[in-house]
C-alpha cells in the first residue's frame, strides 16, 4: 500500500498550484487573504511531498486494484486539505461544515452551508468555484496530464475516476495524452464562457467564477440568490446552452473540434437521447406552469421552465425561481430527470444517459424473450452490440445505486429529517444536484442540518462522484486480501 | 512514433509491450478478439481497437492516418498484405511491415514494393528460425550466434567450460593468446547475473560469455573458452513442419540429416521434397523409434514441431537417450528460462527472434539492426554513423569520448570491408557500421537519439 502513498503524496503535492489562483484574486483584490491560502497551499504541498519523499522507495507501477485505494484517498484528502483556507479566513465554520462545502466542491454538487455569499471575500468565493473546476473532469485526470510517471497505473485511476459504464476508449494511445486533449478541451470551453457570460452583462469576476461552475456541472454562485441575482434573460440562455455542452461527453467535444463537424454528436445516441428528453421536459413543465396560471405568459414560463429544469436535469443546481412551488409533477419529474440525464464522460452526475439507454434496451431485450424464447437478442446502443459483461456491471451499479439512495435516506429519517428533505437531499447528493426539497430546497440552503445529517450527505456527494463502485469496493474483504 | 500493431497474437502482445514501454511512442493494438484486447489494455498504455485488421473504418479508428508504422502480423498472411495495401492507399502511412509466412510469397520479392504490394519490409518468422538454428548448428557449443554488417561480424553467445584456453584466465590475457586476431567480450553473466567484463575480471567454468567477432574467427575464440567440440555430422530433427523442412532442406547437404514427421502424408510430401535427407514417420518422442534410429550418435537433436510442450518433452526424452546436443523450439519467455537452466541445451525462441528483427525496423536514429540478447534482459544493436564532424555527436570522436549511457559498450566497428574491434582510442568516422551492446534496454532511447542524423 506504501506504492499508492507514493502516488497519493505527489498527486497531493502538485495540488498546491491550485492554491494560486485564489492567492493572485486576493492580491489583486486586496481582501487581505492570501497569507491563509498561501498556509493552505503549503500545508497541501508540504504533506504531499513528505509522503512521497518517505515512501520514494516503495515506488512502483500501480496494480489494478491500487486505483481504487488512490483515487478515494485523493478525493477525500483533497476536500480536508481544502477546507483550511476556509476555516483560517472564517473562524466560527465548523470542520464538518467546511468539509462539506469543499466536498460539495470537488464532486460539483454545489450545495452550500455559507450564507451572505454577496459578502464572502473574493477570493474564497473564487476557491470554491475553483474546486468546481478542478472536481468538474477530475482530479485524477489533471493529475494524469501532468504526471507522466503513472504510465499504466494511469488507466486503472482514469478508470477508478471517470464516469459512465464503458472507459476502455482512449481519445489517445497514451493515457497522459488522452488527459492532455480532455483538459485541452474542458479549458477552451471554459475560456468561452467566461466571455460568453462577460458579454452578457456579468463583471468579470462574476464571469469567472460562474465559468468555473457551469462547465463543471456545479451549482455555486457568488450569490445567495444564484442566478436570479441577475434577473437576465441573456445570461440564463447562455448558461443552458452551457450546460447543456458540459452534460455531454467530452470526447464527443474533443473529435468535433478536431474534426471541426457536428457529426460526432448526430451519431451518438446518448447526445440525441439527452436532447429530446431535455427539450421535452422543458416543453411540458412550460405548458404545465401555464395551466396553472404560475407565470403570466407562455414565454416567461418556457424561460424559467428552460432554465431551471435544465439546471436541475444536468446536475448543475443553479437557481432563479422557488420551483418547489411549482405544481409538484414540475419538481419530482425535475429529480427525477437528474438520476439520469448526463452523459458518460460529461461533468455532471447520475447514472448516466448511457446506463439509463441499456437498461431500457435490455428490458426490451427480456419483453422479447418473453415471446420468443429461443430468439437470439442482442443489446444494442446506437448500431454497436453492448457485450454482456457491461449489463452486468450496470444493473450492479443500479443495484447499489438505489441500496445506496435508500439507506442513506434512512439514515436521515433515522435523525429525524422530513421524509421530503431526507429522500430529496440524498437523491440531490448523490447526482450531485445542488438543491433538494422541502428544508434543502432550492431557495434554502444546507446550513439548518444537523452535524450528523451534513456527513451523511457528504458521504452521498463523494459516493455519487467516484460512482459508489471505486468507494465501496475498498470495504470489501477481498480487495485487503492479499 | 505513432506505431498501429495489426494482430494481438504471441508476436503482436510482444511487440506491443516492448514498444510501449518506450516513452516517445503511441501504440494501438488492433485485433478481433475483445477479450484479449481488454487484458491487454490493462497491462499497457496503450489503445486498443477491435475488428477486422484489413477493414478501412478500422484502420481509420485505429489511428492509421496519423500512423508512421502499420505493422501485421495477424495469423492470415492475406489480411496482413491486404491492410499493408489498404493502408497505404488510403492513409499514404509511410512505413508498411508485415508478416508474411508462406514461402508462395516470400520466395517472390518482386510481389512487393514500389508496383507491387504496399508492404515496405515483410518478416518471414519460419525462415529467421531456420536461419538462426542453422547458424547454432554451424558453431557447436554457441548459446547464441548473430549476425551484424551482412555476416561480417557476429555475436557469440557460448557457456564456458573447463578446457577452454582462457577459462581460468583474466580477460587481459586474451590478446595473448590469439595473437592476430581480434575479438571483444562485450558481456558475462555469472549464475544468471550480469557482471561488466573489465581487463581483470577471470573466466570462470560456467559462465556464459558473449563476445564479438569478425565471422571468420569464430571457431578460434571458441576455442579459447571451451574445447573444441566436433563438428556437428549427425542431426536429428523431430517435426516437418515449415521450420523442420526448411532446417533439412539447409542441412541435408553437409550434414546426415534425420527428420520424424507424425503425419504419413506430410511425412510422404517432405520426402519428396528433401534430397539427402531420411524422413521417418513417427511420434518424435516415441522412445523404441528413437533409439532404433541411433539417437545415442546424434550430434544435435532439434525439436521443431509446433507444440511447445511436444517440443521439451521430446527433446529431454533425445538427451536422457544419449543425444549430445538438443534443442527445443519454445514460445513461452518462462518456459524458456526453465528449460535453459536444466534439461535442455539451448531453447529457441521463435518470438525473440521475429521481435529482434522486427523492431530493427522501427528504430529510430540510423539503427539497422537489433538483437535481443539473453531473452531481452539485453540487447546488441547495430547503428550506421552519419554526417560529419558538426552534424553528428559521434564522428570524429574516439570510443572513450563518445558519451555513452551507462552499461553500454562499443564492441566493434566495421569501416567498408574491415572489421576493427573497439578500443578506447579507436576514432568513428563518416559511414561507419557501429556494434553496440546494451546491458539495460531502458538506455536503448538514448542510444538511438546518439546515432540520430542532426536536424539541418
Amino acid at each position: 500500500m506504501l506504492g499508492v502513498a507514493h502516488v497519493l503524496g505527489l498527486v497531493l503535492a502538485i495540488f498546491g498550484v491550485a492554491y494560486l489562483l485564489p492567492i493572485g484574486c486576493s492580491i489583486v483584490v486586496g481582501d487581505g487573504l492570501w497569507p491563509q491560502f498561501l498556509l493552505g497551499a503549503a500545508i497541501n504541498s508540504g504533506a504531499g511531498l513528505l509522503i512521497a519523499l518517505a515512501t520514494l522507495k516503495f515506488r512502483r507501477e500501480l496494480k489494478a486494484r491500487d486505483g481504487f485505494l488512490l483515487v478515494t484517498l485523493v478525493w477525500v484528502l483533497m476536500s480536508a486539505f481544502a477546507t483550511i483556507p476556509l476555516m483560517l479566513a472564517l473562524p466560527r465554520l465548523s470542520f464538518t461544515r467546511a468539509f462539506f462545502e469543499t466536498m460539495s466542491g470537488l464532486t460539483t454538487t454545489g450545495s452550500t452551508v455559507l450564507t451572505g455569499l454577496d459578502t464572502l471575500p473574493p477570493s474564497l468565493n473564487l476557491w470554491r468555484h475553483s474546486l468546481h473546476w478542478f472536481g468538474g473532469l477530475g482530479i485524477i485526470v489533471m493529475a494524469l496530464a501532468v504526471l507522466p510517471l503513472l504510465g499504466v497505473g494511469g488507466m486503472q485511476l482514469y478508470k477508478a475516476e471517470a464516469p459512465g459504464p464503458i472507459k476502455d476508449e482512449k481519445l489517445a494511445p497514451r493515457i497522459t495524452e488522452t488527459a492532455k486533449s480532455l483538459w485541452f478541451v474542458y479549458a477552451t470551453i471554459t475560456g468561452a464562457a467566461i466571455i460568453s457570460l462577460r458579454i452578457c452583462g456579468m463583471s468579470w469576476f462574476d464571469a469567472i467564477c460562474h465559468s468555473f461552475s457551469v462547465v463543471g456541472l456545479g451549482g455555486f454562485s457568488t450569490h445567495d440568490a444564484s442566478i436570479a441575482y441577475f434577473n437576465s434573460p441573456a445570461i440564463e440562455f447562455v448558461l443552458v446552452i452551457l450546460m447543456f455542452i458540459a452534460s455531454l461527453n467530452f470526447a464527443r467535444h474533443f473529435i468535433a473540434l478536431r474534426r471541426m463537424s457536428l457529426q460526432t454528436y448526430t451519431r451518438d445516441p446518448e447526445c440525441k437521447a439527452i436532447f429530446l428528453i431535455l427539450a421535452a421536459s422543458v416543453i411540458v413543465i412550460a405548458i404545465l406552469l401555464t395551466w396553472h396560471g404560475i407565470y403570466p405568459s407562455f414565454i416567461t414560463s418556457l424561460r424559467h421552465s428552460a432554465f431551471n429544469v435544465v439546471s436541475m436535469a444536468t446536475t448543475t443546481g443553479f437557481v432563479t425561481q422557488d420551483y418547489s412551488t411549482w405544481p409538484v409533477f414540475a419538481p419530482i419529474w425535475m429529480l427525477f430527470l437528474s438520476c439520469i440525464v448526463c452523459s458518460t464522460g460529461s461533468t455532471g452526475g447520475g447514472i448516466k444517459m448511457f446506463r439509463t439507454l441499456l437498461l431500457a434496451r435490455q428490458a426490451g431485450r427480456e419483453l422479447k424473450l418473453l415471446v420468443h424464447p429461443s430468439a437470439m437478442a442482442s443489446v444494442r446502443i446506437g448500431g454497436r452490440v453492448i457485450p454482456d459483461r457491461v449489463a452486468d456491471a450496470v444493473l450492479g451499479f443500479i443495484f447499489l445505486y438505489f441500496m445506496t439512495v435508500a439507506l442513506l435516506t434512512f439514515a436521515l429519517l433515522l435523525s429525524g429529517l422530513d421524509f421530503d428533505s431526507a429522500f430529496s437531499a440524498i437523491v440531490a447528493g448523490i447526482n450531485n444536484t445542488a438543491h433538494g426539497l422541502g428544508t434543502v430546497g432550492p431557495v434554502r440552503n444546507y446550513h439548518s442540518l444537523t452535524q450528523f445529517q451534513t456527513w451523511i450527505c457528504t458521504v452521498a456527494m463523494l459516493l455519487g462522484r467516484l460512482e459508489i463502485f471505486s468507494v465501496i469496493v475498498l470495504f470489501t474483504p477481498a480487495f485487503w486480501r492479499k | 512514433m505513432k506505431i498501429v500493431i495489426l494482430g494481438a497474437g504471441q508476436v503482436g502482445r510482444t511487440a506491443a509491450h516492448h514498444l510501449s514501454r518506450e516513452e516517445a511512442n503511441e501504440v494501438t493494438v488492433v485485433d478481433v478478439d475483445e477479450e484479449i484486447l481488454r487484458d491487454l489494455q490493462d497491462r499497457l498504455d496503450i489503445r486498443t481497437v477491435a475488428g477486422n485488421a484489413s477493414y478501412p473504418t478500422v484502420l481509420e479508428a485505429a489511428g492509421a492516418p496519423e500512423a508512421d508504422i502499420i505493422v501485421a502480423l495477424t495469423n492470415s498472411d492475406e489480411v496482413n498484405m491486404m491492410a499493408c495495401e489498404v493502408a497505404f492507399t488510403l492513409f499514404r502511412t509511410p512505413t508498411k511491415i508485415a508478416r508474411i509466412r508462406s514461402a508462395e510469397y516470400t520466395s517472390r520479392p518482386q510481389l512487393f514494393g514500389e508496383e507491387a504490394l504496399s508492404v515496405d519490409v515483410f518478416i518471414s518468422p519460419e525462415q529467421l528460425v531456420t536461419e538462426y538454428v542453422e547458424r547454432l548448428i554451424r558453431y557447436p557449443g554457441a548459446l547464441q550466434v548473430l549476425e551484424f554488417a551482412d555476416g561480417k561480424v557476429r555475436l557469440v553467445g557460448v557457456r564456458a567450460l573447463k578446457g577452454g584456453l582462457l577459462v581460468g584466465h583474466c580477460l587481459r590475457e586474451l590478446p595473448q593468446h590469439l595473437r592476430k586476431l581480434d575479438s571483444r567480450v562485450v558481456a558475462i553473466y555469472r549464475k544468471g547475473r550480469s557482471i561488466s567484463p573489465e581487463g581483470d575480471t577471470v573466466i570462470e567454468d560456467g559462465d556464459e560469455v558473449f563476445f564479438l567477432a569478425a565471422s571468420n574467427d569464430i571457431r578460434r575464440v571458441m576455442n579459447e573458452m571451451r574445447k573444441q567440440d566436433d563438428p556437428v555430422k549427425r542431426i536429428v530433427i523431430a517435426g516437418g513442419g515449415n521450420i523442420g523442412f526448411r532446417l533439412a532442406k539447409a542441412l541435408e547437404r553437409t550434414n546426415q540429416v534425420k527428420l520424424i514427421e507424425r503425419d504419413p502424408r506430410r511425412a510422404r510430401k517432405v520426402s519428396e521434397l528433401l534430397e539427402h535427407a531420411i524422413v521417418l514417420n513417427g511420434d518424435a518422442a516415441d522412445e523404441e523409434l528413437l533409439i532404433e534410429e541411433n539417437i545415442d550418435s546424434a550430434d544435435v537433436f532439434a525439436a521443431m514441431t509446433n507444440s511447445e510442450e511436444a517440443n521439451i518433452l521430446s527433446a529431454m526424452l533425445a538427451k536422457r537417450l544419449g543425444a549430445h546436443k538438443v534443442m527445443a523450439l519454445i514460445n513461452k519467455p518462462s518456459y524458456t528460462e526453465l528449460m535453459e537452466s536444466g534439461s535442455i541445451d539451448v531453447a529457441i525462441s521463435p518470438q525473440t527472434i521475429t521481435i529482434g528483427s522486427l523492431l530493427a525496423h522501427v528504430r529510430r536514429g540510423d539503427v539497422v539492426r537489433v538483437h535481443s540478447l539473453r531473452r531481452g534482459a539485453a540487447e546488441a544493436l547495430e547503428a550506421i554513423v552519419h554526417g560529419d564532424a558538426q552534424s553528428s555527436r559521434v564522428v570524429g570522436k574516439t570510443v572513450a569520448q563518445i558519451e555513452l549511457p551507462e552499461g553500454t559498450l562499443i564492441g566493434a566497428i566495421v569501416r567498408g570491408e574491415e572489421v576493427i574491434m573497439a578500443h578506447h582510442d579507436t576514432l568513428v568516422q563518416a559511414d561507419d557500421h557501429v556494434i553496440l551492446f546494451l546491458s539495460d534496454r531502458r538506455h536503448l532511447e538514448a542510444v538511438e537519439k546518439l546515432f540520430l542524423r542532426a536536424s539541418r
